[in-house]
């Protein structure tokens, strides 16, 4: 290997490693989709008969699973469910009786919008509780603030949900119980029915990524070059500004990273109790009328882009690694 | 019960006060039923969404039932199906783990993956998948709760695992002769427990959450059974007039979890505080 690459730049270190991570995430990510499909595709009982009900007669069945290919071998059947998925064409909706894609295209938009805004205001709150809390290490303020996000992560995001409609809509009358988006309504309207709906996603990723960056920073504190520097006589500010935050980008970033897959969690409960047109509530909608196709759509989605944000998270973590970089 | 006190005096005030609270619940879930003062579905009061009073301790919910008898007997069923998927979660993923370190070699490579695979489906996700599947059940919430959180137990415990597997003991039992289960349950495990227990309450934590909030979907336990999140569900028309029908039910759940998480972090080895 040595010697091999005429240039070596930062680069040629890492792209291997990169590559690597990638592949590796693809991989799973279709592992995943064959969890996915046994789990909602093959296992549960028969849709044809469901679908027709106790009533109908064996030909009529027949028919039916003969129509959905429920008769086809299971090793088919994914395939052409894979096949489909990868096309962008991941079947028809049973209970809206439309393309799944069509369905998820008018939802995924508000999902997305939700999720930004609320990452918008989570990460410069939780960088500054994690390094304020990393900088005063055991101090009081420390203590409370561990107690605080440690408590704010164990907090069901429909508490915080309902206590924010209590306070806000029903007492001091600020801002909308339920989020109306439509293509109408006004920057201002959009985000004062996203206030609440943000407010309660906030809550527990604000709590799990400034946890995580309190780790990453204090992790930096505990290095030497800290304590040379100190020793050195650099105001602690500096030390902080200077010294410490260039290094505890890499894992702070990754931190980041991390916490935003904890959006797809709440988003599901947040998004139904404010009626709110996204992904997650569409997904709760297809387990409650048993719409598979649109089920696995939504699931697979999800699915990808938690390993997306993984995969940011890891491949930060290299380029943030001065070992591997300088190779 | 003087090294109970003991105990609970090492402790600092955030475990003292999770430790309380976990405690408080775990009274309520087993006795609390008995100290009902009215029987859990009946129509007691004939306004709806009342308010505290001295008949009603936390009001009436939406059909006038007493909501003090509701949240005990719900607490029961958060509780129980809590510790239950739990241990039902922790002896799976142990016994995987434990499986997969001593083994080692392809046993070791398949279960890993298959784990990793099942861990990069966000539980909630994975949860909804197989409520769609399979409907939810009580023994089916169980089972489906258990086996969203095998895979994190899994990681963990075998981790700890292999590094003791690596250990000089483990060595001289295999060179004694002793089998894989021997070596599993005698020699492994006894030396894992501790962090597996802190492990436990992490798991019961996170399960009780998702529990509330499929129930509070209304794809969880399922009526007439009602647990805690299915509380918070039904009286969800009442948020409008602030009715403690639904705010209580919703702090209950959020006084212990959060106890719980409380505990767990004060029991926690101190060397992260420095």
């Amino acid at each position: 290997m040595a010697g091999s690459v005429a240039p070596r730049s930062a680069l040629s270190g890492v792209l291997p490693l990169l590559a690597k991570r990638i592949g590796s995430a693809l991989i799973t990510l279709l592992l995943v989709s064959v969890v996915v499909f046994t789990i909602s595709g093959l296992l549960p009982g028969d849709a044809a008969q469901e679908t027709l009900g106790q009533s109908a007669t064996a030909e009529q069945v027949a028919a039916l699973r003969h129509e959905m290919g429920l008769d086809r071998p299971a090793l088919t059947r994914y395939a052409t469910w894979l096949g489909g998925m990868l096309q962008g064409d991941p079947g028809q909706s049973l209970v809206a009786n439309m393309p799944v894609r069509d369905v998820i295209a008018e939802r995924l938009p508000n999902s997305l919008m939700l999720a930004a805004f609320t990452a918008l205001v989570s990460v410069p709150l939780a960088l500054a509780i994690g390094i304020v809390s990393a900088i005063n290490r055991g101090g009081r303020l420390d203590r409370t603030l561990n107690v605080l996000t440690l408590s704010a992560v164990a907090v069901p995001e429909f508490l915080v949900a309902t206590l924010g409609v209590l306070v806000f809509s029903v007492k001091l009358l600020w801002l909308p119980s339920i989020a109306l988006v439509s293509e109408e309504a006004s920057l201002w309207d959009t985000m004062r029915s996203c206030a609440l709906p943000v407010l309660s996603l906030a809550v527990v990723v604000v709590a799990q990524m400034a946890r995580m960056t309190r780790a990453a920073v204090a992790d930096q504190l505990d290095r030497p070059y800290v304590e040379m520097a100190r020793l050195k006589g650099v105001p602690f500010r500096r030390v902080v500004m200077a010294h410490v935050m260039p290094n505890a980008v890499g894992p702070i970033v990754n931190a980041v990273a991390l916490s935003l897959s904890y959006l797809l969690g709440g988003a599901i409960i947040v998004e139904t109790i404010f009626n709110f047109p996204g992904l997650a509530s569409l997904m709760v909608n297809a387990v409650t009328s048993r719409d598979m196709p649109l089920l696995q759509a939504c699931a697979m989605i999800f699915c990808g882009i938690y390993l997306a944000l993984v995969l940011v998270a890891d491949v930060v973590a290299i380029l943030a690694n001065p070992r591997l970089r300088a190779q | 019960m003087s090294r109970f006190i003991a105990f609970a005096k090492g402790l600092p005030l955030s475990g003292r006060i999770g430790l309380g609270l976990v405690l408080f619940w775990l009274a309520a879930a087993l006795l609390g039923p008995l100290f009902a003062p009215h029987p859990v579905g009946a129509f007691v009061d004939y306004d709806v969404f009342s308010g505290f009073s001295a008949r009603f301790l936390l009001g009436s919910d939406y059909l006038g039932r007493d909501v003090l008898s509701r949240l005990l007997w719900g607490a029961r069923y958060t509780v129980f199906l809590g510790v239950g998927a739990a241990l039902l979660a922790c002896a799976i993923g142990t016994s995987l783990a434990l499986t997969a370190a001593v083994r080692g070699g392809w046993v070791d490579e398949v279960l890993s993956r298959a784990m990793d695979t099942l861990i990069s489906i966000p539980s909630k996700i994975f949860a909804l998948v197989m409520v769609a599947a399979f409907g939810s059940s009580l023994g089916l919430l169980l089972t489906i709760t258990a086996i969203t959180y095998v895979p994190g137990n899994f990681r963990i415990a075998r981790a700890l695992a292999v590094n003791v597997v690596s250990l000089d003991f483990v060595t001289v039992a295999r060179a004694r002769g002793e089998g894989g289960l021997h070596i599993a349950l005698r020699e492994v495990l006894p030396n894992m427990i501790h962090p597996l227990l802190a492990d436990f309450g992490l798991r019961f934590v996170f399960i009780v959450l998702l529990l509330s909030g499929l129930s509070f979907l209304g794809l969880g336990v399922q009526p007439p059974h009602a647990d805690l999140g299915s509380l918070v569900r039904e009286n969800i028309s009442g948020l409008t007039d602030g009715a403690p029908a639904i705010i209580v039910p919703a702090l209950a759940i959020a006084t212990l979890t959060v106890g719980a998480n409380l505990l767990i972090d004060a029991l926690k080895p101190a060397e992260k505080q420095g």
